[in-house]
């Protein structure tokens, strides 16, 4: 068959920011956008986290670390292409066209996200690993549609123990979907580490039980993750059948605001893991390759201080949530219990509004 | 007008649903060259081909997870679960995923997803096959239930469901499929979702009943002269059709809810606590559950001890009408 278990990590910049692989031939000005994205989520996640500890905003799971995985995800994916992750997924599904604001209303509690349609992607998962099996179907949706484009379904090595994560590998193997999996191996589950999901020495080695090539990627390295994503979507995209990627990355916060990794997490982890900080690494590389300044990255950093900002104010400004919304979207047409179960709701408040 | 059981209905519905519209795929174990454990899918494969009708890996979660994603796409994938008992397998994509996808993204995907499974006792399966499984699902937000009790309903009924814009979990009782022929019009009709039908008219007591126990309730209730006793085949189990219920209950002032599946928490209680809340004052008698006993599934040797008859139905009408 020709499937062979992968045994080298794919890197193309070390943690020190020298090139050791192909440089993916993209215009400087496309490699800056990269970067841009990049120090946009982990800005985004930061303000997100201060907002959390200033009661401003609900409970928020930090990117941080998984910069250049995100963003080498959702990076070499056209408007049509689908894109299907979790929570530590909105770096990628940014880029794919969700605006900022869309997540901060699904973190503050608004009900109902709406995200656009053009950008397929579905909401953000909870229940991790269903959603590799929604990418698997809307890949078979593809092929049978006839279309060129791509379904990406992604998760953490912590839902690689799910049922539903190797059901997805299987049937998109038997089906040839065109689906790229990824795996941001992050290290850690909350509170277990990787070496506590599986026996096994890398994630990506179970596609080749499943007859699906699998590549191990440095994901910590913005081109690595960019160039082994765009290989992959271009095999799927040709009919040439689905991947499964592991990044290997690092979370470098806490798995939400409501958790304390000091509890579990191993005296120095942290500290070795941040020599090899995705955003420092590029940084080197760009001013090493005079495509980016020290005062240009600076302006860079104010700019997206301000963009989010605007977001923040754009979200404090939203009106309250009619309580009315409650009741939308259950079905297309509610039942006539959805639609009693409403009067009485507006019943209730219109009495309490005369009480005060 | 042809004879049909409800095999041939429900396979005459997806031949249909197949023909008219390229969107409909129908996938599942077994469903593809064999036709289905069952035959409900025989030669449907070879009218409209490997793409639209095929077989997937044994794994249920994955049946109804992707899907999900088809039916975010645009397609309207009818897939079938070979038998309710496994569905359990599919719970957390149906519970969590299928019926919380419109909300969660505030309608701007949604999944037009029908799921077929045959369940119901009577039929001497092994463990595990007959489990009655449509009040798990009944008490999810966001999908609808429906439980045909003949063959006319079952085209009727499949035929709504693959045109409804959300989630069908379709429920096919096993001793319904081959066990009468009724006369059922070939060109595509809809039975509404969320209507009963009053199968049979009377003034002195409401039975209810879905699925198999129809036939049990008409047994029953011919012990009775007509006009006395009236059955109600609920027919969809989610969305409940209040209205029928209410207005039955309240012109007779009696009646006995019917169900196979265990008695807590089961949809008797559901059907008792709209009466509770619509017919109350109306009531002369408590209202009575015939159903199975809170146990696992028997196996078959004690199956009949274990299903509502028509003799315990009418024990308990009986008991009903009683001043």
């Amino acid at each position: 068959m020709g499937i062979t278990l992968p045994d080298t990590v794919y890197q193309v910049l070390t943690p020190e920011g020298q090139v050791v692989g192909e440089v993916p031939h993209l215009p400087p000005g496309r490699m800056v956008e990269l970067y841009r994205w990049m120090v946009f989520g982990r800005a985004f996640s930061d303000r997100m986290v201060a907002l959390q500890r200033q009661g401003r905003m609900g409970t928020f799971g930090p990117l941080n670390g998984q910069e250049a995985a995100s963003v080498g995800i959702a990076a070499p994916l056209q408007a049509e292409d689908w894109l299907v992750g979790s929570y530590r997924e909105i770096l990628s599904y940014f880029i794919k066209g969700v605006p900022p604001l869309a997540i901060m209303e699904v973190y503050r509690g608004y009900v109902s996200a709406r995200y656009p349609w053009e950008a397929r992607c579905l909401p953000i998962q909870i229940v991790l690993a269903t959603q590799v099996l929604h990418a698997v179907g809307l890949a078979m949706a593809i092929k049978y549609d006839g279309k060129p484009d791509v379904a990406v379904g992604v998760c953490g090595e912590g839902a690689t123990s799910e049922g539903d994560f190797n059901e997805a590998l299987n049937f998109a193997g038997v089906f040839k979907a065109p689906a790229v999996i990824v795996v941001q191996n992050n290290c850690w589950a909350i509170s277990v580490p990787r070496s506590a999901q599986t026996a096994a020495g890398y994630i990506a080695h179970r596609g080749p039980g499943f007859g699906v090539p699998g590549y191990i990627v440095d994901g910590n390295d913005v081109l690595a993750m960019y160039q082994v994503m765009a290989d992959c979507v271009a095999r799927a995209r040709a009919g040439e059948g689905p991947s499964l990627i592991e990044a290997l990355t690092y979370r470098m916060g806490a798995h939400t605001t409501a958790d304390d990794p000091r509890k579990y997490r191993p005296e120095g982890e942290m500290e070795e893991w941040s020599k090899r900080d995705p955003i420092s690494r590029f940084r080197k590389f760009l001013l090493d390759q005079n495509m980016l300044s020290e005062q240009e990255d600076r302006q860079m950093a104010e700019e997206i201080t301000t963009e989010i900002q605007g977001v923040v104010e754009a979200l404090e400004s939203r009106p309250a949530q009619d309580p009315n919304q409650l009741f939308d979207n259950v079905f297309e047409t509610a039942t006539p219990q959805l639609e009693s179960q409403r009067s009485e709701m507006l019943l209730r408040n219109a009495r309490t509004l005369g009480k005060e | 007008m042809p004879k049909w059981t409800m095999v041939e209905a429900i396979n005459h519905a997806l031949g249909q649903e197949l023909a008219r519209d390229k969107r409909v795929l129908v996938f599942g174990e077994d469903v593809g060259k064999n036709g289905g454990v069952f035959r409900v899918t025989e030669g449907l494969q070879e009218r409209y081909g490997a793409a639209r009708v095929f077989d997937t890996p044994l794994a249920e979660s994955a049946i109804v997870g992707t899907a999900i994603g088809m039916a975010v796409y645009g397609l309207r994938p009818v897939v079938e679960i070979q038998f309710a008992g496994f569905s359990y397998v599919s719970f957390n994509q149906i519970g969590s995923q299928a019926t919380k996808m419109r909300y969660r993204s505030g309608g701007v995907y949604t999944v037009p997803l029908v799921i077929r499974a045959p369940f119901g006792g009577g039929v001497r399966t092994p463990e595990l096959h007959s489990d009655n499984v449509e009040a798990f699902f009944m008490h999810l937000q966001g999908i609808k239930v429906l439980i045909p009790s003949n063959p006319y309903d079952a085209k009727g009924m499949l035929h709504a469901a693959v045109a409804d814009p959300d989630p069908v979990f379709f429920l096919e009782h096993m001793k319904l499929y081959r066990s009468f022929r009724q006369d059922v019009p070939e060109e595509r009709y809809l039975v509404p979702i969320g209507k009963a039908a009053v199968v049979k008219e009377g003034s002195e007591i409401t039975v209810f009943a879905y699925g198999a126990m129809v036939q049990v309730a008409l047994e029953a209730a011919a012990q009775w002269e007509p006009g006395v006793v009236e059955v109600i085949d609920l027919r969809t189990i989610a969305p409940l059709d209040e209205e029928t219920i209410a207005a039955s209950v309240n012109k007779t002032g009696r009646a006995v809810v019917v169900h196979e599946a265990a008695r807590t928490g089961g949809v008797a209680a559901e059907v008792i606590a709209v009466i509770n809340e619509r017919c109350l004052y109306a009531l002369l008698k408590p209202v009575e559950r015939v159903t199975c006993p809170d146990m696992p599934y028997p196996v078959p040797i004690l199956e009949d001890q274990f299903i509502p008859t028509p003799g315990r139905v009418a024990d308990a009408i009986r008991r009903t009408l009683e001043p």
